[in-house]
Parts: structure tokens; sequence; C-alpha cells
């Protein structure tokens, strides 16, 4: 039960602030169960799990399986059919080029969505200069995946598509079982990203049509630097390994695994797969209360479907304000404006400019991510602290101004720089 | 589980001090190091922290740090990405590299890449000679081990390194036995490319680097958000890199004391071996300090490693990575070792905790072990 | 991203926000940027018939360096002729401020609201002339 547990510690900046953290689709803390059961990993059994010859490194092993057990328990899959890598980005990585690779015999073009993380698109980008085609569907402006479209791009030299669970800005939901069916029927390899899926919607690959699934472990309260990459056996989907070397997870990824992390995400799907259900209901009651308090405030507008989106998301634009002064008004509170991954530059988001959004609302977006540590009060002060820092800005806004006086801001002749 | 610990080229114990730093980052709610509020940038500040403090281990600037996962993604990283920016070109590597680096070259091989093997003699040092002949065809990389995970031989890699920049090919040394080790720096080993990780100086699994020229042309292996400038994507493992940083500050601190202690235990194990008429590899050329490697006739080294493990040492076949396998050690093979007494091998691998206590208990009970398992196996034949 | 004091100061406590008549003849008005490129500047001067400017306000849809640039400008207009404040570069403003590379684009657009504040004044001054 969520509410028993302790709170991580929050940690102590030097300017002595604590802002409340809700940019749990960025990164989660660490459950403190979580931290528990991987700290004796990094003492006493430090063993490295390929060595064969001696205890240090049969404790390591065990512990390992086990924890692929409980990954695997999570999603509905086999153990066997769990390969660990460094997290999702990896996992993404080396499916995409993996199955692509291995069956380009078969087909070299590729469908995915615009609104895919970069650790999709890249690799995508990548393969295009390796030879391959590439379709970049659209979603429509709720985020979602149109069926019809999705079938109309598929090619007969289609190999692959790649469409992820939940979508990290927004949060929508595909219709994964939906897609892989199509993919079913025209022999197209179905690999999804589920970073942002795992302990927010039920996962079962005994029934889902899905060949390959990226996981994170850092999603999911568990550590950094630890993700997996589900593989089909049945019928069994083979991929050309990224990384050479020791021949470790069945040849399909080298590399010493770092064996407390692999224990953390056990530990953190375990937690997930217990809890998931009732933790759901409560972070739907404090998403649904944050909105509630921010549709209050005039101009706002909420990105990607509502209905089919996992409780944990909340992407909001407020008009006329700009989004990087927000994010600086906004400092009592850690959110993200668009994806973490891009906030080094000042493009807007580019899934938001997916679902048709202007540059401009998609610029003064803000996610707010809520998880297993968000309280009541945090909410309540956040939707006070928003409503008076948009006052703010909007005092400030010429463009809020210009809408108050009744100006029609899409007919103005700006004077570009 | 009360053992002696004497495998430590293959993963070593963490330093309380180490886990010390980590605890924070596995306890404390953290950001997204990408993230820009203070929870990302207190998470990008120790990254950076850290950043430092391998480049200090590593003779290197902080700039030239790349993060990864692992050693061998390091090494796949230096090879496929090198190679990958000049598809026309050959690479080199010699016979005794981790298989992290030579598996890649072979994996490139299969795609219309030239990869190239360059022998070594039977001490298991790298033939210049051939590498100088090898130069002579068009080649993108040449890489070359510091020092070998099983017989511990040091190569001379600034000298291969000014043959290789001379023909204009970059050149790779996997350093990740040498660090903590041995004096360390990139600069002086006049290399485009050198590969170090965290777990084999007393640091967390999970966090390595490719510490890297940044003029060298090379090509991601992991596409994505674009961290570590773009060269490595994937949310950074904040714990492990700091506490690889921290475990760097401690190698280099210790350096002087781990070399002339474990040098000291290898000399008074490796004279007991001598009544055991164990053959030592490699013992006339440059090694690292804490390395031995030996083998007994008509004693398979798995089963003399199994016997040792009951009686409560913790030692290796070869490297870990392969213990799954039968096959005699790729690097003895290389050497010309024959096959029946490769499959002898076994090596030790002292850590700066290791005691000459420990060493004599080690010898008695090989001198035990061994004189058993002769008679065992002259009973069976 | 980390900003300096001096840009947290402005964007924290704006000096000058506000908008002037800008029907009165000697208010001149620069708008510049536009919302799609994440930054909308609007500078309003008002000056006296020696040509000094008696007040300055601003409104910024932007980032906290370009608030933080506008603030600034309003502060350093006031008094100056039109002519001097039309002489602004806007590297003076990016080292006051410090601001990081990446930045240095919201002090060029502060430079160019001066300047179309300027110009419009200049017009409005000429049309008076000619009238």
């Amino acid at each position: 039960m969520s509410a028993s547990i302790e709170m991580p510690v929050v940690k102590d900046f030097e300017d002595g602030l604590h802002p409340i953290y809700l940019d749990y689709s960025a990164t989660t803390p660490v459950d403190p169960r979580v931290a528990a059961k991987m700290i004796p990993y990094l003492t006493e059994h430090f063993g490295n799990p390929a060595s064969r010859s001696h205890p240090y490194g049969w404790t390591a092993e065990k512990a390992v399986e086990n924890a692929r057990e409980e990954v695997a328990k999570l999603v509905g899959a086999d153990p066997r059919e769990i390969v660990w890598t460094s997290g999702a980005t990896e996992s993404n990585n080396l499916a995409i080029k993996g199955a692509a690779n291995f069956y380009s015999g078969k087909g070299k073009h590729i469908i995915t969505i615009t609104t895919e993380h970069k650790a999709v698109i890249d690799p995508v980008r990548e393969l295009e200069r390796q030879g391959f085609t590439a379709t970049y569907l659209d979603p429509e402006p709720n985020g979602l995946v149109d069926l019809e479209k999705f079938k109309a791009a598929i090619r007969p030299d289609t190999v692959l598509a790649s469409v992820m669970f939940v979508n990290n800005e927004i949060g929508v939901i595909q219709d994964i079982t939906a897609i892989g069916n199509i993919c079913r029927e025209n022999g197209v390899i179905f690999h999804v990203d589920a970073a942002q899926a795992t302990g927010k919607v039920h996962i079962d690959l005994e029934k889902l049509p899905v060949d390959l699934m990226s996981f994170s472990a850092h999603k999911t309260y568990g550590p950094k630097g630890v993700g997996a990459l589900y593989v089909r056996r049945k019928p069994r989907i083979r991929i050309e390994a990224q990384m050479h070397g020791g021949g470790h997870e069945r040849g399909m990824r080298s590399g010493t695994l770092a064996t407390h992390q692999i224990v953390g995400m056990g530990e953190a799907f375990r937690i997930a797969r217990e809890e998931m259900d009732e933790e759901n209901i409560r972070i739907r009651r404090l998403r649904d209360k944050l909105l509630h308090g921010l549709q209050s405030i005039e101009e706002v507008y909420v990105n990607g479907d509502l209905e089919h989106r996992v409780p944990h998301n909340l992407n909001i634009s407020f008009n006329y304000v700009e989004g990087e002064s927000l994010i600086m008004a906004v400092k009592g509170i850690a959110v993200s404006s668009g994806s973490a991954c891009t906030s080094a530059s000042l493009e807007p988001s580019y899934v938001l400019r997916a679902l048709g959004r202007s540059d401009e609302l998609a610029h003064s977006s803000i996610r707010f991510s809520i998880g297993r540590f968000t309280t009541d009060e945090d909410v309540e002060y956040t939707i006070k602290l928003m409503k008076s820092k948009i006052d703010k800005l909007r005092e400030l806004s010429p463009l809020w101004e210009m809408f108050k006086d009744g100006i029609d801001l899409s007919k103005v002749q700006w004077a570009s720089h | 589980m009360p053992s002696i610990y004497l495998d430590h080229n293959a993963t070593t114990a963490l330093d309380s001090r180490v886990l010390d730093v980590m605890l924070p980052w596995m306890r404390a709610q953290s950001g997204n190091p990408t993230s820009r509020h203070i929870f990302g940038r207190s998470a990008r500040d120790a990254i950076e922290h850290a950043r430092t403090q391998v480049a200090e281990a590593c003779g290197a600037y902080a700039s030239q740090v790349v993060f990864t996962a692992t050693g061998t993604e390091a090494n796949n990283f230096a090879v496929k990405g090198i190679a990958a920016s000049k598809p026309d070109m050959q690479i080199l590597y010699s016979a005794i590299e981790h298989p992290c680096v030579s598996r890649p070259a072979i994996a490139l091989q299969r795609t219309g890449y030239a990869a190239h093997e360059i022998t070594v003699n039977h001490h298991g040092t790298v033939n210049i000679e051939q590498v100088k002949l090898a130069l002579a065809q068009p080649t993108s990389l040449v890489s070359v081990m510091l020092a070998n995970n099983e017989t511990g031989v040091i190569q001379d890699i600034a000298t291969i390194a000014e043959m290789a920049r001379n023909a204009g090919a970059y050149m790779h040394t996997d350093a990740v036995q040498g660090l903590g080790k041995l004096p360390l720096s990139f600069t002086d080993l006049n290399v485009h490319a050198m590969t170090v990780s965290s777990h084999k100086i007393h640091g967390p699994q999970g966090a390595a680097a490719l510490i890297l020229d940044k003029r060298v042309d090379i090509q991601p292996l992991l596409h994505g958000g674009g961290q570590e400038k773009g060269l490595r994507s994937g949310t950074e493992n904040v714990a492990a890199i700091v506490g690889f940083g921290m475990a760097c500050e401690l190698a280099i601190a210790n350096l002087r004391n781990f070399a002339s202690h474990t040098q000291t235990l290898r000399e008074q194990f490796e004279h007991g071996l001598k009544s055991l008429n164990a053959t030592i590899f490699s013992k006339q050329v440059a090694r690292l300090p804490n390395t031995s490697f030996f083998a007994t006739e008509g004693i398979e080294g798995e089963t003399l490693v199994m016997a040792l493990d009951r009686k409560g040492f913790a030692v290796a076949s070869g490297s870990a990575c392969s213990s799954d396998s039968t096959e005699p050690s790729h690097v003895l093979l290389a050497m010309g070792v024959a096959p029946d007494l490769a499959r002898g091998a076994v090596r030790i691998s002292f850590g700066a905790h290791n005691t000459t206590q420990q060493v004599a208990d080690l010898l008695a009970t090989l001198k035990h072990e061994i004189s058993r398992l002769k008679q065992l196996t002259s009973i069976a034949a | 991203m980390a900003y300096s004091d001096k840009v947290l100061d402005h964007y924290e406590n704006p000096r000058n926000v506000g908008t002037l008549d800008k029907n009165d003849p000697n208010v001149g008005t620069g708008m510049v940027g536009a919302p799609a490129c994440g930054d909308v500047m609007k500078l309003m001067i008002k000056v006296n018939d020696s040509g000094i400017i008696e007040d300055a306000k601003f409104k910024t849809y932007g980032c906290g360096s370009a608030i933080a640039s506008s603030s600034l400008v309003t502060e350093w207009l006031k008094g100056r002729t039109i002519d001097e404040a039309y002489a602004i570069k806007n590297s003076e403003i990016a080292e006051e401020l410090a601001l990081p590379p990446v930045k240095i684009h919201c002090s060029v657009l502060a430079e160019d609201a001066i300047k179309a504040a300027v110009a419009d004044i200049k017009a409005k001054q000429a049309a008076k002339v000619e009238a």
C-alpha cells in the first residue's frame, strides 16, 4: 500500500529549495523498497554474473534470473523472452536496428509515428542512411494513430513498424492490439516502446500481438541505467546483436550486467505489478483535481486525448504566455516543457506540433506528471501557484493584451527577426 | 560464503567510500540530468564532477570523457563507430583482444568491411613488425589492448599509436585492465580513443567510458535523446557515474600502494609455484603487477578452479565472459601455447586487500589439490 | 539553463511594465518578434519636444532573457535622446545581463524594438511637420 511506505528523501539543495516534483515522466525517484533491495548487491554480493566458477558469480546470476522473472511477470512474458539492456534507449536501438538488419532480406521499409521518442525516431533515421526507407505517420490531433491510415502506410516491402504504447509527453495510450493485428495480417514485425507504460497500463504479451517491446526501470521507480527488451519466442523473432563481446544474453546483448541495477528493476516491476491498480485510482483522482483546478484559468488547452490516456499525465498549454518564462515562473514545482530529452534546445515540442498545435501553444505547454509520492497538498499548491504565475505573465504579455482587446492574432503581420 | 577473492580482473568489490557517494543518488529523489529544473540540474552537476574525476585518472580532459554503460559498449562504440565513418578501410586488432573488440570487428567483416587480426609472439606481445606491414593498406582503426585481462601483458601502445598515426589511422586501446593498476595517460599514450570501466576499480557496475579525441570522426552506437553531446543517447546512470568518478579518485590515490602490494603478493605466489612444476605465462615481459596466469600439466584449469572454490578461494580459469565454454583460452592459443597446456590455465588476480597469509594459504591448498588431482588422473589413466 | 542574477532580478521584478497611449503623437511604439518564434516585444517610448525620452514601457512575451532584456532597456532609455537610444547595441545588453550564447537573440530583439519605436516616433514627427 503506497500510503504506508516511506517517501524518498528529498535532496537538500544548496539554495534550500525543495520544489514539488511533478516530473515523474522524465524520471521517477527510486522507491525506497527498491533501493533497500539493491544495496546488498553493491556490497556483499558483488560478483560478476558471468563468473561461473565461484559463488560470487552464482549469487549474482540467481538474483539476475529472479529479476528477469519479475520483469516477465509484469508484462505477461516468459523470462526467456527478456533481454537486459542499459535502458530503453538501448532497447529501442537494439529492437529497431536489430530486427531491421536481420530481416532486411524481406524488405527495407519501416513505419513509425512522428510522436515517437527520439530513441525510436533516431535509429529509424540511422537506418534510412543505411538504405532503408521510412514512413513517419502523423497521429490525429488527439495524439492517437488512425488505424486506416496506418493500414494504408503498409507496403509490400514493409518489414518493421514501431509504435509507442504510452506517449511520454501527452500520455495517450495507443491501441496496440489493433495496430499489432494489422501488422500480423501483413507480416510486419511490430515493436512497441513501452518505457512509459509499465505500472500504468496492463500489459499482457501472451495476448498482445507484439514482437518486440522496450522497457525502462527508471520510469517505474527503479534505477537509471537498466532496461529490458522483450523478444518474442513464439513465433520466434530474431534480432542482430548491436553490441558484440562476451555473448551475454544469449548473444543478443554483450556486456557485464549491473547486478544491483537489474535487481532494482526486478523489485520495481514486482511492486508495480502488485500495486498499480490501487495506485492508478489514487493518481487519477489527483490528476483530475489538478485538471479541474487549472481549467478555471482562461485560455488553457489540454494536449492529447483525455480518455485514452494514463492517469499520470496532464499536458496543458497556457495561451499567451511563453514556455520558458513559464518554467522560470514555476520554480516551486519541477515540471517539463515538452520532453526532457529535448529541453536543451529551443525548439517547440515536436510532439505537440505533430498534433497540429500552433508553435505558440506548443511553446507554452507544461507537462505535469504525477506519481507515487504526489500528495493532495502538492496538487493544491500547484494549482494556486499556476494561477498566480499565469496572471503575472499575462500581465507582461503583449499578446494577452491584444487578445483582451479583441484583436485576432492570426491576422497580425508579425515583424520577424 | 567467507571465501578469499582472487579474481579482481573480473570484477571488484565496491569500495564503501564509493557506495557512500552513490547512495544519495539512489535514495533521494533525483532528477533526469536532461531536465532543467533543480532536480535535473543537480544530477547534471554530479555527472560533470564525475567526468573531471575520470578525466584526471585517465590523463585526459573532462571534455574527452564519453560515459557508457559498460566497457563492452565503449569498445563496440570505438570499433563500429570509427569503422562506420571510413567504410572503405580496414580495421586491425590484435589476436588477444577481449571479445568485445574482436567480435564487433568480425561482425563488421560479415557486412563487408575488412578486418584483420595482428598476431602476438609467445610472450603475448603484439608483433610490431606485422602492424607495420598491415598499415601499408588503408586503415581506419588499430585497436590493441593496453594490458591483457588473462596474462596481464602490457603492450607498447604509444609506439603502435605512433605507427597508426603515421599511416593516417585512428588508434584505440582497451585500457580496462590498466586503470587503477598502472599510471594511465590518454595524452601520453597518444591514442585517439581509450576504454575504461568502473567495476574493475572498486566502482559499481553500470558505468564505463570511452575517452575520445574530439577530432575523431565517429558514429554513435545508440541514437536518441542526444546525451553525451550526441555521442551516446540514453538517460545517464547518475548513481553509477558518480560512483565511477569516486572510484577513479580513490584508484589514483592508491595506485602506488596497489602496484607494490600486489606485486609483492605475486612474487610470493609465483615463487611458491616453482615447486609445483607450474608454467607461468608471460613471466619474461612487463605485466600488470597483480596478475598471475599459470597452468599445471595434466590438470584441467576448470577442475582446479572448482577444487579451489570448494576450499574457499575464488579464482578464474580465464576471462569471466568465456568461462562458460571449455575452449582453451584464445589468448594462450594466440601465443602458441599447446591446447592441452592451455586448458590447464588458471588466473589469479590480486587486489589491495589480499594478504601474504592468504597467498600462503592458497599455495598450501594448491599443492594439496594438485597432488590429489594428479593422483585421480593417474588412477583414471 | 543558468540565468545571471541580473536576468533573474529583471525577470522577478520587471521595471516599467505597461503601455502608453499609442495615439499620443509623442509616443512611439515598436513591436518586434513573432509568437511562433517564441518571443514578441512591445516597447513604447514617450519623447518630449527636445527629443529626450521621458518614459518607456514594455510588454514581452518570451523567455526570462527576453523579459530581462526589454526591462533593462526601458531603464536605459529614460533620459536619453532618441539618437542615443538608436545607438544602443545588442552587445551592450547582452554584456550587462551576461546572456549565454543561446540567448543573444533576446538582446538582438530588444535592440530591434528600440529601433522600431524610434522609427515610429520619427515617422509621427515627420507627419506632424508635414501637417
